[in-house]
C-alpha cells in the first residue's frame, strides 16, 4: 500500500503492506524512533502516540488506519525549541529513571490535558492505567501531569 | 555485606549466575575452519571452553591504576570519564558525575561519561550486586583527585611557586595572592594525564560536598522526554538487516523436522540452522515476522513439571549438587529445649520476571573476524567474552558497546540477543538486529528464582529470641543470616536443581530472605503478646537498624491507630549490601480477600547520600516494584511452557496500584556510600503481610500474597 501520512506536520509517502503496525512506519520508514516497542500487544504504552489528538496504541493500529491521519509523536512536541509543558514537567520531576516508557506516558498525558485541563487524581490513575513504567516512578508520573496542568 | 574485595566479588558472582544456555553452536564447517585456524575442533569443547571463560572471569584483570585510563581533559576543559559500569535507569551516569566534579572541582555539565563501551573503558565485573556507588564511586574520586594534584602541580610549576599555595575550583587552578589562573583545558593542552596513582589521596569529606550530595538532576535528562535517546531497540548501520529466532515448542526441546521452503521463496529472506538454532533474517520487521511465521517445524518437548508441583519438587531435589555446610553458632537444640514459645513456618517465593520494558535486544557487526555488537547489558565485558567463546575468537576481536538501557533489574546479565545477532550476522554477511518481543521475553529471559524457606524458633516469654533456624531452597543465599541478636542459630542455603533457567534478580534472594524472616518475627511477636516494632527493637543492638526502624516508626505514626480491615499497619526491616531499611505498610483489606495498599513508609540508610533525589526515585521505585512480587506477580508454567508470557496474563504494578509513598532518608554523611538500587525492595512484601494480619488475623506465607 502506498499512502500518504502526516507525522508532526509533516506529510510523508510512504509504502507498506496495509496490516503493518504504524509502529514499524513510525520507526523502520521514518526514523522515528521516539517511539517505543514494549509488547506489541496494546497492554504496555510505550508505542502511545497522538492520532487526530487522541492516543493510540501505534502497535495495535494498523498503516490502513492511520494514513491520511495527523500523527503526532513524541519528536514533534518540541515548539520552536522550547519543551512542551508535560515534557517540562516530566524533567523537573525527574518523573522517569530508565526512560523507556517515557515517550508513551507523555503522549498519553498530552491527550489526557487535551480533553480534561483539570484532572483530579483519580481521572490521571484512571487515564493512564495502560501504560506501564517498570520502574515504578508512577508517583511522580502524576506529580508531573498534575503540574503541566497547573501551567498550562 | 558490601562487596569490595575479589573474595566478595566472586561470591556475589556466583548468586547473579545464569545456569543453563540458550544456544550452542556447531557453525558451518566452513566458518569453523576458518576460525580455528585450519586445526580440529571436536564440539564437546565448546562447553569446556564457555566453562573456563566463565570460570576465569570470576577474578577479573588488575584495574589500571594510571589516570589517563579513566579520565581524560580536552583542551576546551571538557571531561571525559571512562567506565565499565553501564546506566539503566539507577542513574549513576549522573552520581558518578557528581562524585567526579567534587574531587576534580568542576562543574557536573563540564563531565561526559563513556560507559560499557569494552574497547575503550577499563575491565569491569559488570553493573550488579549494588557495587557502582561503593566501589566505583571511590574508583573515580581516586582519580579525581589525582588529576586535580597534578593539575596543580602543573601550575606550580609554571608559576614557580608551592602547589600548596594554590586553590583548585570551577575548573581551573587559582593563585589567590597574584590572582593568576588557568583553565584545566588550558593547563593540560589536551595532553593525557600520565600518572600512576600510589598511596591513598585523601577524598573530600561528605560533610564538606558541594556537588555530591545534592539533588542534581539526571545529566541528560532532556534526551529522554523528547525521545532523542538512542536505545538499542534504536540503532541502525548500513545494509543493517532484522533477524528473528525459531523458539521452540518447549524448554529442552529437540528440533525434529523443519520445513524452511515456503519462507525461501520470500524475497531478501535468509534462512540459517545451526544444530537446533534456527533464525531468519529480512531488510524490514515486517519481512522478518512474516519469514518466521513461514517456517513450519516439529519439536519434541520432554514431560516437564507444572507450578503446581514447584514446591514439593523444590524440597525434593535440594542439595544434590555442591552445598555449603550451614553456619551454626551456639546450640540450636539445646536453646529450644529451654524455649517458652516455639515456633516453625514455612515461606514460599514464586518465579516471577524482570520484565524490563526495554526488551532483550543486540544489533551485530562483523568485519573479518572482528565483531561488534550493541546491546542493552548489565556485563558488557562478561558478553564480549560470552560472544568470543561462542565464535572461538580471541575476546580482543570482539566489542561490545551498551547505549543507556531500558532498564535490567538484574535480568541483564548474559548476552543471549548478542549471541543470535552476531549469528545472523555472520551467516547474513551484514549488520544484523534482534529484538526480543514480549512473549519471547516472558518465556526465553531466565527467571527470578523461586523458593521454599524454613524458619523455625524459640523465644522466652520476655520476648527474648533464643534459637533460630532458617533453610532457604533455591532462592539464594543474599542476607540469609539475621540482623537480630540470637545466641543459637543454623542457617543455611540448599541449591537445587532448578526446573527453570533462572538468575539474578533486583535485591537476590534478599527479598525472599526477608519475607520469611520478617514474617515470622511479626508471628513470634504476636506469640509473645508484644508489639512488633518494640519485639524487633528489644532483639537487635545494631544502632543504623534501630535508627531506621524508630525513624519510619514516627513517620508512620506507629501505634497511633488500631488496626482495623479498613486499616492496617505492618513493619518490617533488615540490611543487606550496605543499606538499613525499615518499612511500614498501610493496607485495606476488602471482601472476598481484595486488598488495596494505601500508604507506604520507609526509612532507609546508605551512608552518605550522593544524590538525594535520585535515592529516592530509587527507593519509590523499588517499592512500587516489590509490590508487584509481592501481591500478584508469578510466572505459571507446564510441561515446558510459559502458561501467561503477556502483560495481559502476568499482572505488573500499574498507576491504580500506586500507594501514597513517604520515604525517609537518613543521612550518614559519618560513613561511606553504599548502593541502593536493591535493598529498598526487601521490606515491601513482609510489611503487607505483616499489615495482613494485623487487619484479618490472616497469616499468608506465600509470595505472590493475592493471585489477582
Amino acid at each position: 500500500m502506498d499512502s500518504i501520512i502526516r507525522v508532526n506536520g509533516k506529510e510523508h509517502h510512504v509504502t507498506a503492506p496495509p496490516d503493518q503496525p504504524l509502529l514499524w512506519v513510525l520507526r523502520d520508514n521514518l526514523q522515528l524512533t521516539g517511539t517505543k516497542y514494549g509488547c506489541g500487544e496494546g497492554q504496555c504504552g510505550a508505542c502511545t502516540v497522538l492520532m487526530e489528538k487522541r492516543a493510540v496504541r501505534s502497535c495495535l493500529t494498523p498503516f490502513s488506519a492511520a494514513a491520511g491521519k495527523n500523527i503526532m509523536t513524541i519528536e514533534g512536541l518540541e515548539q520552536n525549541g522550547e519543551l512542551h509543558p508535560v515534557q517540562q514537567a516530566f524533567l523537573h520531576e525527574e518523573a522517569f529513571q530508565c526512560g523507556y516508557c517515557t515517550s508513551g506516558m507523555i503522549l498519553s498525558a498530552v491527550a489526557l490535558l487535551n480533553g480534561n485541563h483539570h484532572p483530579s487524581e483519580d481521572e490521571i490513575v484512571h487515564a493512564m492505567n495502560g501504560n506501564i513504567c517498570r520502574c515504578g516512578t508512577y508517583p511522580r508520573i502524576v506529580s508531573a501531569i498534575r503540574q503541566a496542568a497547573q501551567k498550562g | 555485606m558490601i562487596p569490595t574485595s575479589d573474595r566478595e566479588l566472586a561470591l556475589e558472582l556466583s548468586q547473579h549466575q545464569v545456569r543453563g544456555r540458550l544456544h550452542w553452536f556447531e557453525l558451518g564447517r566452513r566458518d569453523f575452519l576458518k576460525l580455528a585456524g585450519g586445526g580440529i575442533l571436536i564440539c564437546a569443547s565448546v562447553r569446556q571452553l564457555t566453562a573456563q571463560e566463565a570460570g576465569r572471569m570470576r577474578r577479573g584483570p588488575e584495574l589500571p591504576k594510571d589516570v589517563a585510563a579513566w579520565l581524560y581533559i580536552a583542551e576546551d576543559g571538557r571531561v571525559t570519564v571512562f567506565t565499565g559500569k553501564v546506566e539503566v535507569g539507577q542513574n549513576i551516569r549522573t552520581s558518578l558525575a557528581q562524585q567526579v566534579a567534587e574531587e576534580l572541582r568542576v562543574s557536573v555539565g563540564s563531565i561526559s561519561l563513556i560507559m560499557g563501551d569494552t574497547d575503550v573503558v577499563p575491565w569491569d565485573a559488570g553493573t550488579f550486586g549494588s557495587r557502582t556507588t561503593p566501589t566505583m564511586g571511590p574508583q573515580l574520586r581516586l582519580i579525581a583527585v589525582a588529576a586535580r594534584e597534578m593539575l596543580l602541580g602543573i601550575a606550580a610549576q609554571a608559576w614557580g611557586v608551592d602547589a600548596s599555595s594554590l586553590v583548585a575550583a570551577d575548573g581551573k587552578i587559582t593563585n589567590p595572592k597574584t590572582k593568576q589562573s588557568r583553565t584545566y583545558g588550558e593547563l593540560t593542552h589536551g595532553q593525557k594525564l600520565v600518572k600512576v596513582i600510589e598511596g591513598d589521596p585523601p577524598f573530600t569529606p561528605a560533610t564538606e560536598w558541594q556537588i555530591a550530595g545534592q539533588p542534581v538532576g539526571k545529566v541528560d535528562g532532556t534526551d529522554f522526554v523528547t525521545g532523542k535517546h538512542a536505545y538499542t531497540p534504536d540503532m541502525t548501520r548500513p545494509g543493517m538487516l532484522y533477524g528473528k529466532i525459531l523458539r521452540p515448542a518447549g524448554f529442552k526441546a529437540s528440533l525434529t523436522s523443519l520445513d524452511d521452503g515456503a519462507a525461501k521463496q520470500l524475497a531478501n529472506i535468509t534462512v540459517v540452522r545451526d544444530g537446533d538454532f534456527v533464525g531468519v533474517t529480512a531488510p524490514d520487521l515486517w519481512s522478518v515476522e512474516q519469514a518466521l511465521g513461514a517456517l513450519k517445524a516439529e519439536w519434541k518437548v520432554p514431560q516437564q513439571i507444572s507450578d503446581r508441583d514447584l514446591l514439593s519438587y523444590l524440597k525434593a531435589n535440594a542439595d544434590k549438587g555442591e552445598s555449603e555446610p550451614p553456619t551454626t553458632t551456639g546450640s540450636v537444640s539445646q536453646a529450644m529445649q529451654s524455649a517458652e514459645i516455639k515456633l516453625a513456618q514455612t515461606y514460599s517465593v514464586a518465579y516471577i520476571q524482570h520484565a524490563p520494558l526495554e526488551p532483550r535486544s543486540a544489533l551485530a557487526e562483523w568485519q573479518g573476524d572482528k565483531l561488534t555488537v550493541w546491546t542493552g547489558t548489565q556485563r558488557p565485558f562478561a558478553v564480549r567474552d560470552e560472544l568470543a567463546g561462542m565464535f572461538r575468537i580471541p575476546p580482543q576481536n570482539v566489542r561490545v558497546l551498551v547505549p543507556d538501557t531500558g532498564s535490567a533489574y538484574g535480568g541483564k546479565h548474559i548476552g543471549d540477543a548478542a549471541v543470535e545477532a552476531a549469528r545472523l550476522a555472520k551467516a547474513a554477511g551484514k549488520p544484523v538486529k534482534v529484538i526480543w518481543t514480549r512473549e519471547e521475553e516472558f518465556t526465553w529471559a531466565y527467571f527470578r528464582p523461586a523458593g521454599v524457606i524454613e524458619i523455625s524458633s524459640g523465644a522466652l516469654r520476655n520476648g527474648t529470641i533464643v534459637a533460630w533456624q532458617h533453610h532457604n531452597y533455591n532462592s539464594g543465599p543474599a542476607a540469609i543470616d539475621t540482623p537480630y541478636n540470637i545466641a543459637n542459630k543454623r542457617i543455611q542455603f540448599h541449591p537445587v536443581d532448578a526446573p527453570l533457567r533462572q538468575g539474578s534478580y533486583r535485591g537476590l534472594a534478599a527479598t525472599a530472605n526477608h519475607f520469611a524472616r520478617e514474617s515470622h518475627m511479626d508471628e513470634l511477636a504476636h506469640a509473645a503478646g508484644m508489639d512488633p516494632l518494640q519485639f524487633r527493637l528489644k532483639n537487635t543492638t545494631d544502632d543504623r537498624l534501630r535508627a531506621v526502624f524508630e525513624a519510619v516508626a514516627e513517620k508512620a505514626g506507629w501505634g497511633k491507630q488500631k488496626s482495623s480491615r479498613e486499616r492496617s499497619f505492618g513493619i518490617a526491616g533488615g540490611f543487606e549490601k550496605g543499606g538499613h531499611l525499615a518499612t511500614v505498610a498501610e493496607v485495606e483489606s476488602g471482601p472476598n480477600g481484595s486488598l488495596r495498599v494505601l500508604r507506604v513508609v520507609e526509612a532507609f540508610d546508605c551512608g552518605a547520600v550522593v544524590n538525594p533525589n535520585g535515592l529516592r526515585n530509587q527507593v519509590e521505585g523499588a517499592i512500587m516494584m516489590g509490590i508487584g512480587g509481592a501481591l500478584f506477580e508469578a510466572v505459571r508454567f507446564e510441561n515446558g511452557r510459559i502458561l501467561n508470557p503477556h502483560f495481559s496474563q502476568y499482572r505488573v504494578p500499574r498507576f491504580r496500584d500506586m500507594p501514597q509513598i513517604d520515604v525517609v532518608l537518613v543521612d550518614r554523611k559519618d560513613l561511606p556510600s553504599a548502593g541502593a538500587g536493591e535493598t529498598p525492595i526487601v521490606g515491601i512484601a513482609p510489611a503487607i503481610a505483616n499489615a495482613i494480619f494485623a487487619g484479618t488475623g490472616e497469616r499468608l506465607r506465600a509470595m505472590p500474597l493475592r493471585k489477582g
